[in-house]
């Protein structure tokens, strides 16, 4: 069964928006995407219906929430096929989530000159936290260097690895090429020296089915507001073993079992990482999101999507005068381009005057850049409901921008 | 002119634009024509902060008045960059600090120069008025 655009479409409200009276083209999905009505709904229905604090009420509201609040750790867990509930824990989003592992498994896990690996196309939130766990322990942070196409060296990586490696943090896809990373490879051959991973999917959740007891990672993180769900919550998933052996992160309410002024002793999984009151209405409307792929499919909407990019790329490399960056075979629907002559804030610039939203700039990822030898790209992410007519937009609005440009 | 004096006259020039396409390609023509800029005054001292591409502005001073250069890397800010130079270089510092930018709301192109965007356009501004304090100090 093929994927209804039409209908798809009148799910996503701000879909139907003029911007400059000028048809809405959304293409800056990777950094976030449109909300169908049924998160939106979720959202609203919560607070209207079911508002109260969790986990700490003996009331009727708060049972309720408490109960809606646990079967969504269930659904996510079931989503990303985690073996227990226990291993999932609500977040801020793919940020919080790095940040809660980099500290906390660097005070159980990494000492003195001990080595981090990451790769050069982290996104910085993948980089800046593990720089900080650097400077507090005195370790060192090693770097996966990429191919000219954008891809990962693995012959590179097999060489980082020593005696000293303590974790492989990488990410699952590029948010700044789309490129996705062989991360079952990456964690086999970590795993064959006894070294913990952590896999950022903020970029592959959204496009593809993720089984993270396939992929064998020991962290997945991510976001729901990539993936059509509402900002300010995210997913951090922990094998069992791991969250059991490192601290929690923040102290507060939710998050233990007993407090003195002498001592505290922290509560179980998951609660032992969320502390405080958590984002209750964002889990709703995240919990809608995932109805709404699981509807879908994962594997339709990847299949969509992968239509759709092939389409994108040969009607983009039909430009004169288009360069692509990063030419790795195996990507999402992500296309980082450059115009020749013309620079990438003036493309996007002429782009926004034509209604299409697109990202210009270094895309978080700087290292990315610097490889290329390149400030920025214009950046054209799609999303599940993008359609090939958007496509012809774009083309025929880069071909006016040439000729404005005079070139 | 006087800076408002110049001002008046963007204004009435953008009239005669019917719609956004014409006031860019203007923008665009403005940036490409912009005097190119003497490589040593490219420096980091010169660049402005906030801006999504680089942007160097330089200034000096003669008979109580402020010559402005720029120069930059996207042809659209250089654009408006050109405007910028074209209401305030040659003039003094007294009348520079004081004086208001009318122009950007009126000649229509307020969604695309709107402070909230990271053109650079307020960071621009400032600095130009910076170098006047900094000429009037030193001058007085
Ligand atoms: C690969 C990757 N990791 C992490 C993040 C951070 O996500 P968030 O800003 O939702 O915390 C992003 C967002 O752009 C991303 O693309």
């Amino acid at each position: 069964m093929n994927i209804n655009i039409e209908n798809i479409r009148k799910d996503f409200p701000i879909l139907g928006q003029q911007v400059y009276g000028k048809p809405l083209v959304y293409l800056d999905n990777a950094a976030t995407t449109q909300k169908p009505k049924q998160v939106i709904q979720a959202i609203s229905d919560y607070y209207s219906l079911f508002n109260s604090n969790i986990h700490r009420g003996v009331h009727y509201l708060s049972q309720e929430a408490t109960q809606a609040f646990e079967e969504t750790r269930e659904i996510i867990r079931q989503f990303i096929n985690a073996e227990n509930k226990k291993e999932i824990i609500f977040t801020k989003g793919a940020t919080d989530s790095l940040n809660i592992i980099a500290s906390s498994f660097a005070k159980s896990f990494i000492n003195e000159g001990d080595e981090i690996i990451i790769s050069s196309l982290e996104h910085h939130s993948n980089i800046v936290p593990w720089q900080f766990v650097c400077k507090e322990r005195g370790a060192k942070l090693r770097i996966i260097p990429l191919n000219e196409i954008g891809e990962i060296d693995m012959a590179a990586f097999q060489k980082l690895i020593n005696n000293r490696t303590r974790i492989v943090a990488v990410a699952h896809v590029s948010n700044a090429l789309g490129t996705i990373v062989p991360v079952k490879d990456i964690i086999e051959i970590a795993h064959n020296h006894a070294i913990p991973v952590l896999i950022d999917g903020a970029q592959a959740v959204p496009h593809m089915k993720v089984d993270v007891r396939d992929l064998g990672c020991d962290f997945y993180c991510f976001s729901a507001h990539k993936m059509y769900g509402p900002m300010g919550i995210g997913i951090l998933f922990g094998k069992e073993e791991f969250l059991e052996k490192i601290p929690p992160y923040q102290g507060g309410g939710e998050m233990i079992k007993t407090v003195t002024f002498e001592n505290s002793t922290y509560g179980d999984l998951p609660f032992k990482f969320e502390a405080g009151t958590p984002n209750v209405a964002g889990v709703a409307g995240f919990k809608a999101a995932i109805d709404y792929l699981n509807n879908l499919g994962m594997e339709r909407v990847a299949a969509y999507e992968s239509s759709l990019y092939k389409y994108a790329v040969d009607a983009l490399k039909n430009i004169d005068g288009l360069q692509i960056i990063g030419s790795g075979t195996n990507k999402t629907s992500v296309i980082s381009f450059l115009m020749k002559g013309i620079h990438h804030y003036d493309t996007g610039t002429i782009l926004d005057r034509f209604g299409i939203a697109v990202r210009t700039g270094h895309h978080c990822a700087q290292p990315v850049m610097d490889l290329f030898h390149i400030p920025g790209t214009i950046r054209a992410s799609f999303g599940l409901y993008n359609t090939h007519q958007e496509v012809n937009k774009l083309v025929e609005a880069l071909l006016k921008l040439k000729e404005m440009f005079g070139n | 002119m006087t800076i408002a004096e110049t001002q008046n006259k963007i204004i009435t020039e953008f009239q005669y634009f019917d719609d956004w396409m014409d006031k860019y390609n203007y923008l665009i023509e403005l940036g490409m024509s912009l005097p190119v800029m003497d490589d040593k005054f490219k420096i980091k001292s010169n660049l402005i902060s906030g801006c999504q591409s680089r942007v160097w502005l330089h200034a000096s001073y003669k008979d109580g008045k402020i010559r402005f250069e720029a120069d930059g890397d996207a042809v659209i800010t250089k654009g408006i960059i050109s405007m910028l130079i074209r209401v305030f270089s040659g003039q003094t510092p007294d009348d520079i600090i004081n004086a208001s930018l009318d122009f950007i709301d009126q000649i229509g192109l307020k969604e695309h120069l709107s402070p909230t965007r990271s053109n650079g356009l307020v960071s621009m501004t400032k600095q130009l008025k910076l170098y006047a304090l900094a000429f009037k100090t030193k001058n007085e």
